[in-house]
């Protein structure tokens, strides 16, 4: 199915400058995969060499964190919406 | 990237929205403060700031849950606006970006709003990180109308 991911202001320019864009899949990881495909420039920004979530970026599908639910392999529902946000923090 | 007529970056905050932040950080003492600076795409003026929680609920570091983070930028979004910046406080020291603000500072096209409360009253400083390089930024103050 087709999800809408969100993307944060600095990953913009990698998607042709859209906020939205939308991928097929049927899980988050399937998903953020495809989006890489179809935009080269968002590849290594959101997921690591090795596939799993790159720790300065949060992933939320609807309200949740998934790293708090199937991490990846959660699965989206139609109307899902994924939200790719940047760990903010200092000291 | 913001210029004056000098040719120089600054950031316009209106003084409700200074104090607001002000107030914000001097109430989660002991802690950090922290917030989300929202304004319109042209990354110039601070129009409103959204009052985060201290995840880390720690003196010397701060973090924003991403669900704050959601409900932020849906407050932007609301108000045609995007999220232009970060602000935190400094407990103890200058309102000076650490190793540590410099390190995790996630967004080049960001402000960077420090509030240090080391002092009789606290003070508010404004800058750019780009490429680990830190630029300080006037703090203009405009009321808005």
């Amino acid at each position: 199915m087709s999800v809408e991911v969100r993307l944060p202001t600095l990953l913009r320019s990698a998607a042709g400058g859209q906020a939205i864009v939308v991928a097929d899949g049927d899980t988050v990881g399937d998903v953020l995969r495809n989006m890489a495909l179809s935009h080269p420039g968002l590849e290594g920004q959101i997921l690591t060499a090795d596939g799993s979530l790159h720790k300065f970026v949060n992933v939320y599908l609807d309200d949740d964190d998934v790293r708090y639910l199937d991490k990846l392999d959660t699965k989206v529902q139609e109307g899902s919406v994924i939200s790719i946000l940047p760990a903010v923090a200092g000291g | 990237m913001v210029l004056n007529d000098s040719g120089e970056q600054y950031l316009t905050i209106p003084v409700h929205i200074q104090k607001q932040m002000m107030a914000w950080c001097l109430s989660a003492l002991p802690e950090e403060g922290c917030g989300l600076l929202l304004g319109p795409a042209d990354r110039h003026t601070v129009t409103d700031a959204y009052l985060a929680k201290n995840a880390a609920k720690s003196a010397k570091l701060y973090s924003i849950e991403g669900r704050d983070y959601l409900r932020a930028d849906r407050q932007a979004e609301e108000s045609g606006c995007e999220i232009i910046g970060v602000f935190h406080s400094h407990t103890h020291t200058d309102p000076y970006p650490s190793s540590t603000d410099v390190e995790l500072a996630p967004d080049p096209g960001w402000h960077y709003v420090l509030v240090s409360l080391c002092h009789e009253v606290p003070v508010m400083r404004s800058y750019r990180i780009i490429d680990f390089q830190i630029t300080e930024e006037p703090i203009l103050s405009e009321e808005s109308t």
